[in-house]
C-alpha cells in the first residue's frame, strides 16, 4: 500500500480502480468535459486558489478549530478525542467548503443559474447561500419526505432566495432529488451549473468535491501536529455520499500509521435490510453517473434506504470510498439509528456541542472505539455539522412535540 | 445481414423512413407487452424499442417514469423482458427489437449472461442511455460477439470530435436525441434538426434515427423527411396511463397512433410531397 501514489487517483477518465467513471446520457458529456477542463485549469491557478482561500477565511470562517474533547476523552477512559469543528463553519456544516469552490467555477464558466440536490438540507442551504452572495439564480431539489423532516432548512433556503422543488417521484428522498436535478441539468445545460453536494456523480465531481473538501484534512493534520507533535492514530467520519469523510481522510492517505474508519448509517440494523450502508451491505453497480457500491435488489433495481439522518439516507456512496474499501485503506462500519441518537446525546451533554445526526454516527462509533485505545493515542472525529436542524427529529423520536 | 440492417435496407429501397415505437416492458402489466408489440407491428411499426423498467430513470420525463413504476409494481426484471422478446420472436422473425434502458440491471445480470440470453431470445440491439462509448468497451465486445448491436446516442451538445468516437462504437443505427432534455419534452425545431443530421451524415454511414419530442403524426412526418427513423416514446406510453390498467384499450389506442404516424410519414416521403421542413 505504501507504493500507492494517492495523487494519481482518479485516472484521467475519473476511475478509482474499477469505480467512478462517467455514466451519463450523451447530452451531458460535453458539459462534463468542459467542467473538467475548467476545473483542472483553476485548481492549479494561484489567483483562483487565493480567491477561494480568501472566501473560506472571510465568509466561511476557516480555519475552524481542532477541539480537544477532554471531558468525553476522560469519561471514555481511552484515546484522546479531537473534534474537527466543521459545525462552526458559516451555514453550520462542511458542505459550504465545496459550494464556495463550485460557485466560483460557475462564475468562471459564465453560468447564471445554479441547481443542487439536497437530503438533510445542509448542502441546499450551503448552495443557496453562495448563490445569494454571488447573485445567481438557484433551484434546489429535495425529496418530499426530507422537506417534511427538515422543514426549517426548506424555509432557510427560501429566505435565501432559492426555489425549493419538492420531489415526489420514487422514494421521495435524496436519490430522487438527484434524479430530478440531473433531469433539470440535461434540459438547461447551456446556462446551468449543477453543484453536486457529495463526492459522487460523474467525473470530475468525485475528484473536484474531494479537492474542495480536503481543506478539512489539511487543517486537521497541521493542527494535530501543532497541538500534540504527532499524527493522530485514527480518523473517524460518517459516510453517506462521503464528502466530509473524504475531506478529512484524503490528506492522511499517505500516512500509513493513521487508521481511518468511515461510519455508515445502519438504520434499524444492517441485518433488517432497513439501512443506508452500501459499503457494508451492498454491491458494486452503476447509478447517478458513477460505478460504486449500491443498495440494489437481485434485478439491479435500486432499493429504498432508511436512516434517521436525512443526509445519510442514500443508496450509493462516492466511488473513491468504494475503492478505499476494496484496497483495505479505510475500514467501513455501520451504527444504528439508536446508537447514533445515543452519540448525539452524549456529545451534547458532555461537551456542550449539539452535533448533526449524520455526525452522531461517527461519534457513536468512537464511543466504542476510544475505550479500546490508550490515553496516549488520539482520534479525530469530523464534527461535520451542527444539530440544530435535527431538533424536530430527535424530539419526535422521544415523543416530544415542539 | 442483421435484422436491423435488413430492415433499413428494405426501407431505403422503398424510400420510407422507419417508424420505431417505444413501449416500457411490463406496462401496464407483464402479460400485455407481447400482444402490444404484435399490435404495433400490425399498425406499421418497423422496429420495436422495448424499455427495460428501472427504479431511477434519470433521462426520462414523468410519462416514462410512471410507466417504469407501473412495470416495477409487477417486478418486471431484465430477464422477464428478455423472455418477452423470446416470446415475440416465436411468431415474428423479421421485426428487429432493441432494448432501451439503464446500465445497472445489465451489470447486475452480468454482461456475459446478458449477451448469451439476449442472443437466444432473438434480441437485435441494446441502447443504455447512461453508457457513453468511453465506458462501453467490455460490453460492446460481448454484444458484438453475440450479434447484438450496441446503439449509441448523439445529442445536440455532442462535439464533432465526440461524434467520431460515438460513430466508431455504434452499430445498427445512430440515435439522435433531438433536443436537450428528458424524454417527452415539448418542442422540436425541425429545421435545426435537418441541418444537424446533414452534419452527422459526414461522420457515419449508419442510418440516423431521431427521438425525444416527437408528439404527433405531423412531427413524425416532418422528421421522416430528414431522418432514416422516427422514434416515438412518450406519445405512446402516455396512452397507457390514460387507459389506466386497461391493456387492450391501450394497445388499440397505441396502434391507432402508430398507424396515423405511419400514414403521415409515408405521405411525407411520397414523390411530389411538398417539403414542409
Amino acid at each position: 500500500m505504501s507504493k500507492i501514489d494517492w495523487a494519481a487517483f482518479p485516472d484521467a477518465r475519473g476511475h478509482f480502480g474499477p469505480y467512478g467513471g462517467r455514466f451519463v446520457s450523451e447530452t451531458l458529456m460535453g458539459a462534463l468535459d468542459e467542467l473538467q477542463q475548467v476545473y483542472e485549469q483553476y485548481i492549479n491557478d494561484p489567483d483562483f486558489m487565493a480567491e477561494l482561500d480568501h472566501d473560506l477565511k472571510q465568509f466561511v470562517g476557516r480555519p475552524n478549530p481542532l477541539y480537544h474533547a477532554e471531558r468525553l476523552s476522560r469519561e471514555l477512559g481511552g484515546a484522546q478525542i479531537y473534534l474537527k469543528r466543521e459545525d462552526l463553519n458559516h451555514t453550520g456544516a462542511h458542505k459550504v467548503n465545496n459550494t464556495i469552490g463550485q460557485a466560483l467555477l460557475a462564475k468562471k464558466l459564465g453560468k447564471t443559474r445554479i441547481i443542487a440536490e439536497t437530503g438533510a438540507g445542509q448542502h441546499g442551504v450551503a448552495t443557496a447561500t453562495v448563490a445569494a452572495r454571488l447573485g445567481l439564480e438557484c433551484v434546489v431539489y429535495m425529496g418530499e419526505e426530507d422537506t417534511r423532516r427538515q422543514s426549517q432548512n426548506v424555509y432557510r433556503m427560501r429566505l435565501l432566495g432559492a426555489e425549493v422543488v419538492v420531489v415526489k417521484s420514487g422514494t421521495r428522498t435524496l436519490k430522487d432529488a438527484l434524479n430530478e436535478a440531473m433531469r433539470d441539468w440535461v434540459t438547461n445545460v447551456d446556462d446551468t451549473f449543477y453543484i453536486i453536494g457529495t463526492v459522487a456523480g460523474p467525473h470530475p465531481y468525485p475528484a473536484m468535491v474531494r479537492d474542495f473538501q480536503a481543506v478539512i484534512g489539511r487543517e486537521a493534520r497541521e493542527q494535530h501536529l501543532e497541538m500534540t507533535g504527532k499524527l493522530p492514530d485514527a480518523l473517524v467520519a460518517c459516510v453517506g455520499g462521503g464528502s466530509n469523510a473524504i475531506g478529512l481522510f484524503h490528506p492522511f492517505l499517505g500516512d500509513e500509521s493513521v487508521e481511518m474508519i468511515g461510519v455508515e448509517a445502519g438504520g434499524d440494523g444492517v441485518e433488517t435490510g432497513r439501512h443506508s450502508a452500501p459499503l457494508c451491505a451492498g454491491q458494486p453497480g452503476v447509478l447517478h453517473g458513477n460505478r460504486t457500491y449500491l443498495m440494489e435488489d437481485e434485478n439491479g433495481q435500486i432499493i429504498g434506504t432508511h436512516s434517521v439522518s436525512a443526509g445519510l439516507d442514500y443508496p450509493g456512496v462516492g466511488p473513491e470510498h468504494a475503492w478505499l474499501k476494496d484496497i483495505g485503506r479505510v475500514n467501513y462500519v455501520s451504527v444504528t439509528d439508536d446508537q447514533a441518537l445515543a452519540g448525539f446525546h452524549r456529545m451534547t451533554r458532555t461537551e456542550g456541542i449539539i452535533p448533526a445526526l449524520e455526525t452522531s454516527h461517527a461519534i457513536a462509533h468512537v464511543l466504542d472505539l476510544a475505550p479500546q485505545m490508550r490515553p496516549d493515542q488520539s482520534i479525530i472525529i469530523n464534527l461535520s455539522g451542527r444539530g440544530d436542524k435535527d431538533l424536530n427529529t430527535v424530539a419526535e423520536r422521544e415523543g416530544i412535540t415542539l | 445481414m442483421s435484422r436491423i440492417e435488413q430492415r433499413f435496407a428494405e426501407l431505403r429501397e422503398q424510400n420510407r423512413a422507419a417508424l420505431i415505437p417505444y413501449v416500457t416492458a411490463g406496462d401496464p402489466e407483464p402479460g400485455a407487452t407481447v400482444p402490444l408489440m404484435h399490435a404495433l407491428v400490425a399498425a406499421g411499426a418497423d422496429l420495436i424499442e422495448l424499455g427495460v423498467p428501472f427504479s431511477d430513470p434519470m433521462a426520462d420525463g414523468p410519462v416514462i417514469q410512471k410507466a417504469c413504476e407501473r412495470a416495477l409494481r409487477f417486478g418486471t426484471s431484465l430477464r422477464d423482458v428478455l423472455a418477452m422478446v423470446a416470446e415475440f420472436r416465436k411468431t415474428d422473425t423479421t421485426t428487429p427489437v432493441v432494448l432501451m434502458g439503464y446500465l445497472n440491471p445489465v451489470e447486475r445480470m452480468g454482461y456475459e449472461a446478458f449477451a448469451a440470453t439476449a442472443k437466444t431470445a432473438g434480441l437485435d440491439g441494446l441502447l443504455t442511455v447512461d453508457l457513453p462509448p468511453e465506458e462501453s468497451e467490455e460490453v460492446v465486445d460481448l454484444l458484438e460477439a453475440s450479434g447484438i448491436d450496441p446503439i449509441f446516442l448523439v445529442a445536440p451538445t455532442t462535439s464533432d470530435a465526440r461524434i467520431d468516437h460515438v460513430a466508431r462504437a455504434a452499430r445498427g443505427f445512430v440515435y439522435y436525441v433531438s433536443l436537450k432534455g428528458v424524454t417527452g419534452s415539448q418542442t422540436l425545431d425541425t429545421s435545426a434538426l435537418a441541418e444537424r443530421l446533414e452534419g452527422l451524415r459526414r461522420h457515419t454511414g449508419l442510418p440516423l434515427g431521431v427521438g425525444f419530442g416527437i408528439r404527433d403524426a405531423q412531427t413524425a412526418a416532418q422528421v421522416a423527411q430528414v431522418a432514416d427513423a422516427v422514434v416515438v416514446g412518450s406519445a405512446i406510453v402516455r396512452l397507457a396511463e390514460e387507459h389506466d390498467g386497461d391493456a387492450d384499450g391501450f394497445a388499440r389506442a397505441a396502434a391507432t397512433v402508430v398507424r396515423e404516424m405511419r400514414d403521415a410519414m409515408d405521405v411525407a416521403r411520397s414523390p411530389g410531397a411538398a417539403a414542409t421542413v
